[in-house]
């Protein structure tokens, strides 16, 4: 028990005296998950939209592939990114294996089906509302698709928190690609695997608290954003 | 300002035009042509093909057969700016009042300071102004058919079509819409009403078009057709029977 408190204590101690070693973990981990996401709502947002307002052959195959995608294993999505980024991979001559950026490649990978499948359905929702009206206003396509993407942005805000959870919560991948390497591509959770493995249990708690607060606030911003905006009939 | 914007949509023209669903015809019309100055009610019973021969005449939806023309052409993109279609139900953009009317503005290829000022004089002619900042989704059913009236107006149309504008308001919002169709009359601006309400069409109709099973059974003065209904499918509408 006094073990336990002793532990419980020295996590906040190493907190609340902002160890450098920990803020640095911390702040590669806010770096790559970011980063990621930002990647994957380029590429997601479109994506959805595209898949929400255009027809074509075969868009319900792409919608289920797309939903079944947002369960990708982690480890898997690890093992494929580890066999083309390693030296002997087709993408070896980047030597990307082991470096943030490959981390940020996992993660982009697993985020982006989140958010474009999250994103179509939102918008295909409104557009349903919309399109009519957005014809009789005369938009052109991309005016039209501009026009629902600004109507969804509180929709779309969820999406993109979605696929902030999945990346600050990842573990598998960025170990395989990252490699958890000290100073370099040491991230929250695979310290908080590592430390818990080796019984330093203060690093893993205090890394673990923190992560939850992380992803406490961006949750409380993000509900308390749509609460407001619904409340007011902007959602 | 580009060429095939400046261009009048008048007349607007449906030939031969067929919709046909699980066997049953929904609409089926030789021949319509949409207008005429004064105010055209389009009356008929629930399920008639009202609103999808609006629909089909506005270019929301295709026909199966037939052909719908603005000025002698397929209806074109730009060609919306001068068509005023209030929708059954208003759809409003996700932001107030005000904004909702100075998008519509700034679509025409008109400047900010326009379309605030614009925006502006609509709400106040719309008896909206203490509402322009409020969610436009947040008004009630008046003041959404009123703010979207004025959305189908701040463009200046050509044309104006309403598709039961009225319907299950309040007199005051009853009589605002009223006033402002009767205004419209006076400005020689062609208004396509589609209304349940027989009592408004007397009042407010030049023409009334009848339709029953998606056809045109009767276009006539409104005169006319109320003192001697020419079908007996509009004798059984007038006097409320199925």
């Amino acid at each position: 028990m006094s073990d336990n408190s002793n532990t419980i204590w020295n996590a906040f101690a190493l907190v609340a005296t902002f160890d450098a070693d920990l803020y640095e973990i911390i702040l590669l981990s806010l770096k790559v998950s970011l980063s990621a996401v930002v990647i994957a709502c380029f590429i997601g947002i479109p994506a959805g939209a595209f898949l929400a307002t255009v027809n074509f052959p075969g868009r319900n195959l792409v919608n289920i592939l797309l939903n079944a995608m947002m369960g990708l294993p982690p480890v898997v999505v690890g093992l494929i990114l580890y066999l083309l980024l390693s030296a002997s991979g087709p993408a070896g001559v980047l030597r990307l294996l082991y470096t943030p950026s490959a981390m940020i490649i996992a993660q982009t990978v697993l985020v982006t089906p989140i958010v474009a499948a999250l994103a179509r359905q939102s918008l295909e929702e409104l557009n349903t509302e919309y399109s009519e009206q957005f014809k009789l206003f005369g938009l052109t396509r991309l005016g039209a698709l501009s026009t629902l993407m600004w109507e969804a942005r509180f929709n779309l805000l969820t999406a993109v928190l979605a696929g902030f959870g999945r990346a600050s919560a990842e573990v598998g991948a960025v170990l395989m690609v990252g490699g958890n390497i000290d100073h370099l591509t040491r991230v929250m959770t695979t310290t908080i695997a590592l430390e818990t493995s080796r019984g330093n249990l203060a690093v893993a708690l205090g890394l673990g608290m923190v992560l939850l607060l992380i992803s406490l606030g961006v949750n409380a911003l993000v509900y308390g954003l749509r609460l407001l905006a619904g409340r007011a009939k902007y959602a | 300002m580009p060429e095939n914007q400046l261009q009048t949509i008048l007349p607007v023209q449906g030939k031969g035009l067929k919709i046909i669903r699980n066997a049953r015809v929904l609409v089926d019309i030789e021949d319509i042509e949409l207008g005429r100055q004064g105010v055209t009610s389009v009356i008929g019973h629930n399920g008639a093909g009202k609103t999808l021969l609006l629909k089909l005449l506005t270019g929301l939806i295709r026909p199966d057969q037939g052909v719908v023309t603005w000025n002698g052409k397929a209806p074109w993109r730009e060609g919306y700016a001068k068509l005023g279609y209030m929708k059954q139900n208003a759809v409003m953009l996700r932001r107030s009042a005000k904004a909702n009317l100075e998008f519509v503005v700034r679509q025409a290829g008109l400047d900010h300071i326009t379309g605030i000022s614009r925006a502006k004089i609509a709400l106040e002619k719309a008896g909206l102004s203490h509402i322009a900042n409020t969610s436009a989704r947040l008004l009630s059913g008046g003041e959404k058919q009123r703010l979207s009236l004025a959305r189908v107006l701040i463009g200046e149309p050509e044309i104006v079509i309403l598709d039961e504008p009225t319907a299950g308001l309040d007199p005051v919002s009853l009589r605002a819409i009223e006033n402002t169709i009767a205004d419209l009359r006076k400005k020689a601006i062609p208004v396509v009403l589609v209304t349940h309400d027989i009592a408004q069409a007397r009042r407010l109709s030049d023409f009334v078009m009848f339709v029953d099973q998606g056809k045109i059974l009767a276009h006539l003065p409104a005169d006319e057709f109320f003192s001697i209904p020419p079908c007996i499918e509009a004798d059984r509408f007038l006097n409320g029977i199925m």
